[in-house]
Order: C-alpha cells, then structure tokens, then sequence
C-alpha cells in the first residue's frame, strides 16, 4: 500500500521511539531468558560462578519423586480450578447476558479479580480456619464433622483451587459476557419466533457462537492456572506434606531455600515447554481462530 | 407452522423485546434469573464483608461469637495496632502478637512503587506503541511479534536470572530494584496500546504531517491526547496489577524500608502465632491494602470494567 504519509520509510524516528522499550525488551526478557536457559545446564548457588555440568539437572529432575508428585498436584489444581471456573463463568455470563445490563452488578462480580491474591488467600484462610473460622462454625452448628481446610492433604489443593476460582470467575465470565455480546441479536429473534426455549437456544445457538472466544479464555486460564504461586505461599506454604507443593513453588523453594539456581532453572525451562506444548495443542484442537459465525 | 402465524410471531417478538432480544422476557425465567443473580452477588460480597466484620472486632471476644454477623465489641484497635499506633503492650492486651509492624509504611512503599513502574511503563510502551501502529518502516511487524513472543515466557522463568542480575546491580532491597524490570514496557502493554493507536484517524496524522510536525510533537500534542481516556484506564488496571503482585517484591524487598504491602501481610501472617493467631490484625491489614483498590472501582468502576470487557474481544 503506497503510504498517504509524506516520507514512507519512518525508521529513524520509529527506532528513537522504540529505545526505551528495548532496552527493557533486552535486558529484563531477551537475555534473562537466554541465561536461564544457559543455567539450566549449571551448577550455581549465586555464591560461586556457575559450571557448567550438561544435561545433568535434566536427568536428576527425572529421577525426582518430588519433581512427579508435584506435576501431579499442579495438574489437579489446574484440571479443578479450570474446569469449575469455566462451567460457572459460563453460567454467569449467560445468567448476565439474559437478566441484566447492570453495571454496578458487572463492577462486583469483577471485584474479587482487582484484590490481591494475598488478600484474598488470607481472607479464605480466615474463613476456612479449623478451629475459629465462620464455614467450620456452621458446619458445626448444623451438626456435621469439621473439616481441616487447609490442614488436610485431601482437602487443601481443592480449597486452594476453589478460592481461585472465587477470585477469577467474574474476570472470566466478563469476557466470555463481551463474547455474548458480540452475537447479532437477530439470531436470537430468529430462535424467538423459531419457539426455542431457554436451554436450546444456549445449546444451539449460544454456544457455537461462544466457541472463539471461549478457547481464548481456556487458553489463558490453563496457562495461568499451572503458575499458582500467591495463594501457596500465604497458606499452606506447599503441605501438608507435599499437598500442595505446585510446580512454580517448587521451582521457588528450589531457587531461594536451597540456592539450588542450576536445578530451579531447568525445572523452569521444563514448565516453559509445557505451557507452549499446551497452548499449541488448545489452540488447533478449538480451532481458536475460527468462529461458527460465517457457516 | 403457516406463514401468517409465523409472521405475527415475528411481530409479536420484534415489539415485545423493545431494544435487546437477548434478554429473557417470560416472567418465570426472570424472577429465577435475578434470584441467581443474588446469591452470585452475595457469595461474591460475603468474604469482603467478613473481612471488614472481622478488622472491627476484638481478637479476644471474637473467638465467644463466631457467628455474630456484626463486629464483636467494635474497635479501632486491630487497625491502630498493624499502623504501628499501639504500644505492644497494648496489642498484646487486645490479642495481637506484639511483633513490630508498620503498615502505613509498606503502603507507602507500594504507593511508590506501583505508581513509579505504572508511570514509566505506559510512558515508554506508549512511545514503542506508537512506532508499531502510525510509523510506516520495514520489519514493523516481526520486531513487533518479537516483543510479543516475550508474552508467552512464564514469570517465575525470567524471575531467576532478573534477581541474579539486579543482584549483581547491587539493588536488592530497594524499590527502584523491585521497580526496574517493569518500568520500561510490558507486551501486554505495547499490544494494547497498539490497539488504541489504530483507532487515530490518519487524517488528523497527515494534515499534521503536511504542517511539517515532528514525530515527536505528533506523537506528544495529537496521537496520545486522543486515546488519553482509554490509556489511563490501561494504567489503572496496571497499577492494580503491581499493588497486587507478590512473587517479585518478596525477593527483592525484604527489608522494612523495601517491603510493599502484599509481601508484609504474608510476613505478618507467617509470625502470627499458631494456637492463637491475631485474626482481627491480619484482617485489619488485609482490608488496609484492599482499600485503595476498593477506592479505584468505586470512582473508575465503569472503565475498569470496559476496559476488561473489551480486551477479550478483537
């Protein structure tokens, strides 16, 4: 396209413009991803330089019982916490897109996503508290055996999953709102005088025309879920046991409890090939870039 | 189904769903529709409220009524005392631990903080924003989608090597350490920011061309002023994002002159004692940092929640 702006090589001043954001770029994302790769092969505890040792963290990582239990506590986490959040922000968009065009009712259901992690993991924590909280008070008062939250092995990684899906469900819902939103109204007319009900016109109508969008916010949600860090840290701190010792705290715990930066890295470069692994095969198997629309 | 019926249905739908055929209309579906609604509103308010309950009762006399709806004996005392306004014997009396604890000052902390990355990196994403939508140069967008790829890097990967290197910096245990790694640019940033800079209508750009402006003066004088309102709601959702974050800032801030709220509270909340724990001061703190984000959605609700709508939708 022949450019209507005067000059049509603009690289002098694009590149002035770009200085700033480069040198961020650089420095705190190119070359910090460059040498975490390269720790990845080392051996460093931020005292000494790093040596050099191959493929080893790679192959003790393997051999890892730690490493194993905790892929197998995040993908819980990740497989409650998606799955609930997703069915119920679906429900709620819909419930919103069919009821109500509030805005104030919008501002709170999005509320808990604008509050800190560590606000919310310690309000949970509170209210879920054994001995004291207001859940295992009713619980108690309706003549049923409390339960230990946060303190049992069973218990403590679907707690945790469920207060983020508390904290993260009207974030998701909003979007997936925008998406109902974004359906021509005359489909729904048509389903009207078509005398489809409530249930069918969501199943056939609703629903197909979600679906773009829908696996943009399941991408997002998959990858965001598999780096649950916050809520770990402020309340079980990975127990009890290894509960809920998440991939991410456990790189954490790897890194700056036992200065272990060579084996923390590798274990980092692993969750990076996951997560790209991942979202490459959400995407093609929701043919995310396609939409039901044009059919 | 006949023609003519089928025609009077349509009517009838066209006349009954006034502006928003989307909304449901028999009466029953509404009234189960709202009365959904609530309970969401509810279990969504609920654990704030409890928060709020909870920072205005006493710590001892908490524990006789765990199920009174209201503050138990209402105090001031869990706010004063994780404000560093109590003597310890006065916390210790109330039920806190007595450790030293200064909240007014890591939310200084994080009020700098917050607002020195927030400023920067709009500043300088908006600039970078700017090369990518309105200035015309050949790599345009392969630079841009390099710069996007860094989206796709999971924090806790570049955290390692970035504390290694502000480390090396000598600025662990400063704010401009907790500060610097964000203050440059974000992708998230730059694609949005990419966004609104498409929305300029060229004309205005070319007119100010022909006049002989500089980049510079039209970047400055015309392009940002015209998505002035929605940058600054980019900045707001930011800003909650840095005041929130925790990972990051426990690293690098561990000294008091350093700590930002969020990684207070969790420190406040490992002290705390296990047999008898200060709830009402870990709430009162909680409800402290909460507070500025509360005040943000109370005066730009309407945009924040815009904002969210739209970013999911291309």
């Amino acid at each position: 396209m022949a450019a209507k702006v005067s000059r049509d090589n603009q690289i002098v001043p694009a590149m002035l413009f770009l200085i700033p954001a480069s040198i961020g770029f650089l420095a705190f994302f190119l070359w910090p991803t460059i040498r975490g790769l390269y720790l990845s092969f080392t051996d460093y505890n931020l005292l000494r330089d790093p040596t050099f040792i191959g493929f080893q963290n790679y192959i003790d990582i393997f051999n890892d019982a730690v490493f194993w239990r905790s892929m197998a506590v995040t993908f819980q986490y990740v497989f409650i916490n998606v799955g609930l959040q997703t069915v119920i922000a679906l429900a709620l968009a819909v419930l919103m897109h069919r009821f109500t065009r509030s805005m104030i009712i919008r501002g709170v259901v999005v509320l808990p996503y604008l509050i800190a992690n560590v606000i919310v993991a310690l309000v949970w924590f509170w209210l879920a508290d054994y001995s004291l909280g207001l859940i295992n008070a009713v619980i108690e008062g309706i003549g049923l055996n409390k339960i230990g939250f946060f303190g049992s092995e069973a218990w403590a990684m679907p707690t945790i999953a469920f207060v983020n899906v508390w904290r993260h469900v009207g974030y998701t819902a909003l979007l997936l709102f925008a998406g109902l939103q974004a359906i021509p109204r005359d489909v729904y007319e048509a389903a009207e005088v078509d005398g489809a009900g409530e249930f069918r016109v969501f199943r056939s109508v609703t629903l197909p025309l979600l679906r773009p969008i829908l696996a943009f916010v399941l991408v997002v949600t998959v990858v965001g879920s598999f780096q649950i860090f916050d809520t770990i840290a402020v309340t079980t701190g990975g127990g009890p046991v290894d509960a809920t010792r998440a991939i991410n705290f456990y790189i954490f715990e790897r890194a700056f409890e036992r200065f272990d930066f060579g084996y923390a890295s590798a274990l980092a470069v692993i969750l990076m090939i996951l997560l790209a692994t991942i979202a490459l095969i959400q995407n093609r198997l929701l043919r995310a870039n396609e939409s039901d629309m044009e059919r | 189904m006949s023609t003519s019926t089928r025609t009077k249905r349509v009517k009838k739908v066209r006349a009954s769903s006034a502006e928003d055929p989307a909304m449901a209309k028999s009466p029953v579906s509404k009234f189960f529709g709202r009365l959904a609604l609530a309970i969401v509103v509810i279990i969504t308010l609920f654990p704030i409220y409890w928060m709020v309950r909870t920072a205005f009762s006493d710590n001892r006399a908490m524990f006789g009524e765990p199920l009174s709806l209201l503050p138990v004996d209402f105090t001031l005392g869990p706010i004063e005392r994780v404000l560093g306004l109590a003597t310890p014997e006065e916390a210790i009396a109330e039920g806190g631990s007595g450790a030293s604890i200064n909240f007014g000052l890591y939310m200084l902390n994080s009020i700098i903080t917050a607002t020195l990355i927030t400023v920067f990196q709009i500043a300088f994403s908006a600039m970078a924003a700017y090369a990518f939508a309105l200035l015309k140069w050949k790599g345009r967008d392969a630079v841009f989608n390099l710069f996007l790829v860094a989206l796709m890097v999971p924090v806790i990967f570049t955290i390692l090597p970035n504390f290694v290197l502000i480390k090396e910096l000598g600025l662990l245990n400063t704010i401009i350490g907790i500060a610097l790694p964000a203050m440059f640019m974000t992708p998230f940033a730059i694609f949005f920011l990419r966004q609104f800079f498409f929305g300029v209508n060229l004309s205005i750009i070319e007119a100010a061309v022909i006049d002989g402006a500089s980049q510079w003066r039209i970047f400055s004088r015309i392009a940002v002023p015209l998505v002035w309102p929605q940058i600054i709601t980019l900045a707001l959702l930011q800003f909650i994002f840095y005041w929130n974050d925790y990972l990051w800032p426990l690293l690098v801030g561990t000294t008091e002159e350093s700590k930002l709220i969020t990684v207070g509270l969790g420190i406040f909340r490992s002290q705390t004692p296990a047999g008898n724990p200060d709830w009402a001061g870990l709430m009162a703190g909680a409800l402290l940092a909460a507070i500025p984000i509360f005040a943000l959605i109370l005066i730009f609700g309407k945009q924040i929640v815009g904002s969210i709508q739209s970013s999911g939708v291309k």
